[in-house]
């Protein structure tokens, strides 16, 4: 148990302290390497939990594609933090407010909630695996959610192609397949021009 | 004390000395895996490859080893330089640590966790961060194109990849590798193995693992004629020797994936060939599907690069989500059968 | 029709196949290229590799010091200085270099030179560790023509019938 606990600190130091760094870092690059960080971290509490499927669902969605994809943008987007940082004084009072207002709810819900420090310790039964468990209560009680879920996403997905896809008339495409389909004996045609005749 | 000593210095210390024997083992496979690859690639193009370090060339990767370590490593100075060192670590570190759970044998496995299939397509998704950052570390223009690419590449590809693993498990049931290998076993040795009833996805695998891996004929990222060397342009010495270790101890493992998942991993092909050791197979199987990856090296000229994402997402994405459909179709048509009778 | 045949065709990987096969038919011919440091390619006599000064048989230097070759090189590469020999007073050169590092190998020099003294020799692996070891001096060139002369000569001779 010591060992667990040992390393539930560390991770959980080392999520919040990565946590910080995404706000407090200088360079917008830096802030997702610590978000990427800060991922990792949190799957390796889910690790300690025995939520190993949870984990490396988080691995793989959010550090393997969406932090890819802020990665990219961040990138791409020339920040000038030293701009954005000019107005920081100016903001602070009604920025601390929202600050201060969004810290007294969260006390007040939380004021409500009932802590119980004694968690269950196996909150699984050790016979199912974590995988066909969660399968096991996603496929029959909560299967409307899921597919609710699912038409969300594809409805946003949709929207997204929707908004970004301009087909241009005017625009030039390739069609590999016909192209590739091309062949020499239909495309060429062998003239054999007689001197000054012309075709 | 003696407590503490057996049930955490000892299993630790156990641990420790397993992972070493891996990893070592690991690294002189791919040294001369990596001759394997140029002498390959020599023989197609009727040369001789490297033969002059050692018998026949034998010694030829370790050469490059030391011929690397002991140059200057440059600096950039406009480079990002922790995340410009930061980056080849990431991408070997990652590499080797997906070996961990790779059953070489039946119970043979450094960690024979659960969903080990998982951990794999996590540990290769996270391949690309080394990419990224190498690329906009190096702050330059040729790395950092090599770098977007490779993230679209690596990103897109892992959806297929993905998809064809779910087939896999779709069959077998299980998330464990041990499992999915044993799963492949029978009375019909060979005829069992998945390669032969999803032979689309087996291919389907094979390919998108080359993207996976930055293998030509889709190395974009590091495309000579066009972005000189890609993300590693600014790279020299031993973050270069890491970036080079990482790529191809991730093609290895991609080569341990698809022999596990299709090819039955540790089983003989035939049942009388039992008698030879499973990770002989294993080895075995392994080097033939880097026989292919060196093929493919040497005869396939390299994709466009909207002809790549075409391939990705228009031909594999609906191929392999069709598979999926259809087998768990099957899956339920057999269950349904089974139970009337 | 063609293009069912054709959707087939890259569905069943048909090219990829066919060119694997003829990859593995190459694989096992005879290699194309030689192996390098032990085996060599044949030269023509008229190669123009590492430069050397020749000596007559009874080991007189035939170099008269005309600047022929300095006037023709190109690239000016050659530099040479005479004065008369102190033992016997005949013109010899007192200075002969050769800045390797210049020399484009053109031959001129060896076609300018009325007594073959600056020969271009059938030598090609002078590589050297530093640029300053490639600024040939006379001892260097005479020691040259010293070592490739039955090489140097033979050459010659072979290809004296097309002059």
């Amino acid at each position: 148990m010591l060992i667990t606990n040992l390393f539930f600190y560390i991770f959980s130091i080392i999520t919040i302290a990565s946590a910080c760094m995404v706000i407090a870092g200088k360079n917008p690059v830096h802030s997702v390497l610590f978000l990427i960080l800060c991922f990792f971290n949190a799957a390796g509490i889910f690790l300690i939990l025995g939520a190993e499927f949870l984990a490396l669902i988080l691995v793989i969605v959010y550090v393997g594609a969406v932090a890819v994809l802020f990665l990219f943008v961040v990138m791409m987007l020339d920040v000038d933090f030293t701009r954005l940082r000019a107005g920081f004084l100016a903001y602070l009072p009604i920025g601390g407010l929202i600050g201060f207002v969004m810290f007294v709810e969260l006390v007040m819900v939380l004021g409500t909630w009932k802590l119980d420090f004694n968690l269950p310790t196996n909150v699984l039964t050790n016979e199912l695996s974590n995988t066909r468990a969660l399968g096991n209560i996603i496929y029959t009680e909560y299967i409307y959610f899921f597919q609710l879920s699912g038409l969300i996403l594809l409805v946003a997905m949709i929207g997204a192609i929707v908004l970004t896809i301009n087909h241009k008339q005017t625009a030039k495409r390739q069609n590999i397949f016909n192209q590739v389909i091309r062949d020499p004996k239909e495309s060429v045609k062998n003239i054999n021009v007689k001197p000054g005749q012309g075709i | 004390m003696s407590d503490i000593f057996y049930t955490y210095l000892l299993p630790t210390a156990i641990i420790t000395g397993k992972s070493l024997f891996l990893i070592v083992l690991l690294l002189v496979s791919v040294a001369f895996l990596l001759l394997a690859d140029r002498k390959i690639w020599a023989a197609v193009q009727m040369r001789r490859g490297p033969n002059v370090v050692g018998a026949f060339g034998l010694l030829q990767s370790f050469a490059d080893l030391l011929k690397f370590v002991l140059k200057e490593t440059i600096i950039p100075s406009g480079a990002d330089k922790v995340v410009f060192l930061l980056a080849p670590l990431v991408t070997t570190v990652l590499a080797i640590s997906a070996w961990v759970v790779i059953p070489f044998d039946n119970n043979l496995v450094l960690a024979d966790i659960n969903i080990g299939v998982l951990y794999i397509l996590a540990i290769s998704s996270l391949g690309v961060y080394g990419i990224i950052m190498g690329g906009w570390a190096s702050n330059s223009k040729y790395p950092f194109l090599g770098a977007l690419r490779s993230a679209a590449q690596m990103v897109s590809y892992e959806v297929s990849i993905g998809f064809v693993i779910i087939t896999v498990v779709l069959l077998a049931g299980s998330l464990n590798l041990t499992d999915i290998v044993n799963s492949q076993s029978g009375d019909l040795g060979m005829l069992n193995w998945y390669c032969f009833g999803l032979f689309p996805m087996f291919v389907i695998f094979f390919i998108s693992a080359l993207a996976e891996t930055n293998r030509p004929p889709f190395d974009l990222p590091e495309a000579e004629s066009e972005l000189v060397a890609g993300f590693m342009v600014e790279y020299s010495a031993t973050p270069y020797l890491m970036f080079m270790l990482g790529e191809y101890v991730s093609i290895v493992l991609m080569c341990s994936f698809g022999s596990i998942l299709f090819l039955g991993g540790w089983l003989a092909p035939f049942p009388f060939l039992d008698f030879i050791p499973g990770f002989i197979w294993f080895a075995i199987k392994t080097c033939l599907l880097f026989f292919m990856f060196a093929m493919v090296k040497a005869i396939v000229p390299r994709y466009r690069y909207d002809q790549l994402m075409r391939l990705g997402w228009k031909v594999f994405l609906p191929l392999s989500l069709l598979m999926v459909v259809l087998t768990s179709s099957y899956l339920v048509l057999i269950n349904h059968f089974s139970n009337n009778l | 029709m063609k293009k069912i045949n054709y959707f087939f065709k890259g569905f069943f990987l048909i090219e990829f196949v066919a060119a694997f096969i003829l990859a593995m038919k190459y694989f096992f011919r005879p290699k194309a290229t030689i192996n390098y440091p032990f085996e060599k390619g044949a030269l023509s006599p008229r190669f123009r590799g590492e430069h050397a000064l020749r000596r007559y048989p009874n080991g007189e230097e035939r170099c008269i010091g005309c600047k022929l070759c300095e006037a023709v090189c190109p690239a000016q590469a050659i530099t040479i200085e005479v004065g008369p020999r102190q033992d016997d007073g005949t013109r010899r050169t007192t200075r002969y270099d050769i800045d390797m590092v210049k020399c484009i190998y053109c031959g001129y020099c060896q076609e300018a030179c009325p007594v073959d003294a600056i020969v271009e020799g059938p030598n090609f692996e002078f590589a050297t560790e530093t640029r300053e070891e490639l600024f040939y001096d006379k001892a260097k060139l005479l020691s040259n023509g010293d070592r490739w002369e039955n090489a140097i000569s033979k050459n010659i001779e072979k290809d004296s019938s097309y002059r």
